[in-house]
């Protein structure tokens, strides 16, 4: 154990409180008064000097502590588990997996929880999605809502004018999804890296502006409204029946209670969540998964074997894009109103965030990072403006406590050699 | 062709803004190879920063306007440079040997953060300034339309021309610009020979968060506007300049922005002004297909 050394640990935490008093004093020593004449200023030094003593203390508890515990504190050893017990992985997804299917029916479960643990899970399915693309493929997509608005608007507009129903609509969302991946990838999927982060995010930004200019079409930034709610083999959950249809709880002989509908939303966001989980996890045992991995790894490599990067980069965009139009369609049905608001950058890092919190290419990562990311901020929904102060300090905090993401893996798929595919 | 010219005069005083930027973005990614997402956030403290400074300065050392501008920058430029080398403190200097996602999700975190802290400490609502340079020059009078090129156009264009040639000085002829091109070329090799490449690495922050300082304060006087939000547009737009021109190099990033900056102002005063990013995105993208390095990039050589 390191001697602690104190007078540094002091220096550290004198320096920091000066730092911080520099940093706050122009945007928290000074105010901006709006008035109505003109713009004035108003003070409140006091919170300058807050801000200097929390970070100095700070600072200097951290480096104290920095001396006392020699290197890094041994955090959350779920990624170990996973080497020593090959197994555990499995029996965690299962799990899991049977918990989200009894959880409507647990005795704690309210409505209100039902309807955020939708929310947990289209982030979840989301998140999935995205992994594909840049956990398998090792693409980096900053524009992956646009796909998400690209299936939501497309279920809105073939329910509200064409009068198709949602379980017609999805598949179609999600194909068209996959066409404007498709159409984005082609041009630029050559480009390297960042490149193609920009390019990205650009399109996810022309969605967003087409949305909200194209009046005849999108209903700009008014959005589209009644959006017709998804049915049971034909069984609506409204109270009264409309003409020739029958209710759920009339054909169960059941009293009519809202909750029905809440849960049957969540079922199917769970199917749907499960679906893509599923897909991830067998498409990795095909050849075109494996290519998506090798991919990732090394491009030359994949080149001189034959493998045309091209195509597999386009099939794993597309790929993402279809289960973001998943997500779109159903996103649209559970709100019954979509506007181009909800379909912002922020949504995409917030995504992508997900993705890479949770460990890039690990699935159960992605549940555990949209818990976190967007589970636990709706329990704290009081507290508003400092939400999203919190969610992006978290995001900094976690990266810098686990820089690979909370259950990193990003070991292949198959191996050759001593450990022997099945 | 009065129009076209009144147009033109925009667009360069708007590609300037957006070329300061976009050096921040160019100078950190040549040399970290990290997409430093705060930095439209640094430019939107900038902006604050600013009009805060402004308003001091005027409310203590009385009416003079122009004396009360050179203290707003002065002061300016220090407090934002300040953020800038927290930032990259804080949040990306312990991600140095990371995973390469690591630094940029801390960054859009960091971005948030900043955001949401200029939101809670300054308010949601806009901030207007009224203008303090009045008039111009009337370049062109034609028959229906006359060409006028206002006083603080012409602040900023000279400015903007100015820091161009500080900042070009500094890379090429002093140690602090060797030592950046040589942790740019080689980090590693660089510090076996003794330069100190985190110091070089917060130099670059400072540097980019300097400019950027200068670009909100030019924003503040030309709009007239400020909110909490703009740094995310413009961070984009700049970032977008910044690939157009080539990313990691200079002149690139100024050639960038100076073309965004016209395409969007014969965008909006020829077509609609509704779609005005959508140009500039398209530019971008049809530029990168023919010349997937930018502009003036150098192309990467691959490595086996």
């Amino acid at each position: 154990m390191a001697a602690v050394n104190f007078p540094r640990a002091l220096r550290d935490g004198v320096l920091g409180a000066v730092v911080a008093a520099a940093l706050a004093l122009p945007m928290m020593g000074f105010r901006l008064v709006d008035s109505s004449q003109a713009l004035t200023l108003g003070f409140r030094f006091d919170w300058v000097l807050w801000a200097a003593l929390v970070v100095g203390i700070g600072r200097f508890v951290l480096s104290l502590s920095r001396d006392a515990l020699p290197g890094r504190l041994p955090v959350l050893a779920l990624p170990n588990w996973g080497e020593r017990f090959p197994k555990a992985r499995l029996y965690v997804g299962w799990g899991l997996a049977g918990f989200a299917i009894a959880l409507p029916f647990l005795p704690f479960a309210d409505r209100s929880l039902v309807d955020k643990a939708t929310l947990v899970l289209i982030y979840v399915m989301l998140g999935w999605g995205l992994n594909i693309v840049v956990g398998l493929a090792g693409l980096l997509d900053l524009g992956f809502v646009a796909f998400y608005a690209v299936g939501a608007y497309s279920y809105a507009l073939l329910a509200t004018k064409l009068d198709l129903s949602f379980w017609l609509c999805l598949p179609l969302a999600g194909l068209f999804a996959a066409g404007f991946g498709v159409a984005l990838g082609f041009p630029v999927l050559r480009l390297r890296g960042d490149y193609l982060a920009i390019v990205t995010l650009g399109f996810g930004e022309i969605i967003r502006v087409i949305l909200q200019n194209w009046q005849d079409f999108t209903n700009g930034p008014a959005g589209i409204s009644a959006i017709p709610r998804p049915t049971l083999f034909g069984l609506t959950f409204t109270a009264n029946a409309p003409a020739g249809k029958t209710t759920f709880a009339d054909y169960f002989g059941l009293d009519f209670s809202g909750d029905h509908r809440v849960i049957f939303l969540y079922f199917v966001i769970l199917a749907l969540a499960l679906f893509t989980n599923l897909f991830t996890l067998r498409i990795r045992r095909l050849p075109i998964g494996r290519a998506w991995e090798a991919l990732r790894e090394d491009e030359i490599a994949c080149r001189s074997l034959g493998l045309n990067p091209t195509t597999i980069k386009l099939s794993a965009f597309a790929t993402g894009a279809m289960f973001a139009g998943f997500a779109g369609s159903f996103f649209a049905t559970r709100q019954g109103f979509i506007s181009p608001e909800s379909f912002t950058f922020i949504e995409s890092a917030v995504i992508l965030a997900i993705v890479v919190l949770g460990g890039m290419g690990s699935q159960i990562g992605v549940v555990l990072a949209a818990l976190l990311l967007v589970g636990l901020p709706e329990w704290f929904r009081e507290l508003q403006q400092y939400r999203m102060l919190a969610f992006g300090g978290a995001m900094v905090l976690i990266m810098l406590w686990k820089p690979s993401g909370l259950l990193s893996h990003r070991a292949p798929t198959i191996r050759l050699g001593k450990e022997k595919a099945a | 062709m009065e129009y076209f010219l009144q147009q033109l005069i925009n667009g360069l005083t708007l590609g300037a803004i957006y070329g300061l930027i976009a050096i921040g973005y160019t100078m950190v990614y040549g040399i970290i190879r990290m997409i430093n997402f705060a930095h439209g956030e640094i430019y939107m403290l900038g902006a604050f920063i600013s009009l805060i400074a402004f308003l001091t300065a005027t409310t203590i050392g009385g009416t003079s306007v122009a004396l009360g501008l050179i203290l707003a920058l002065m002061s300016t430029m220090i407090l934002t440079a300040l953020w800038g080398w927290a930032v990259e403190r804080v949040a990306y200097r312990p991600l140095r040997n990371a995973p390469k996602l690591a630094p940029l999700i801390s960054a859009i975190g960091m971005s948030i953060v900043l955001q949401n802290f200029s939101q809670l400490t300054q308010g949601a609502r806009v901030k207007p300034l009224p203008p303090l340079f009045k008039g111009g020059i009337e370049i062109l009078r034609g028959d229906s339309f006359t060409v006028s090129l206002s006083y603080l156009q012409m602040v900023i264009i000279a400015l903007t021309v100015a820091l161009m040639a500080v900042f070009t000085w500094i890379i090429t002829r002093t140690s602090l610009g060797r030592a950046q091109r040589a942790t740019e070329q080689d980090m590693k090799m660089a510090a076996l020979l003794g330069v100190n490449t985190d110091r070089i690495i917060s130099a670059t922050f400072v540097m980019g968060a300097t400019l950027a300082a200068v670009a909100g304060l030019m924003v503040t006087l030309y709009y007239g506007v400020i909110d909490f939000y703009i740094g995310f547009l413009a961070g984009i737009k700049a970032f977008t300049a910044a690939v157009l021109g080539g990313i990691g190099s200079l002149p690139g990033a100024m050639l960038g922005g100076l073309l965004i900056g016209l395409i969007e102002a014969f965008w909006s005063g020829y077509f609609s002004i509704e779609y005005k990013d959508v140009a500039a995105f398209s530019i971008l993208v049809l530029v990168l297909l023919f010349r997937p390095t930018g502009l003036l990039g150098r192309p990467e050589v691959e490595k086996i």
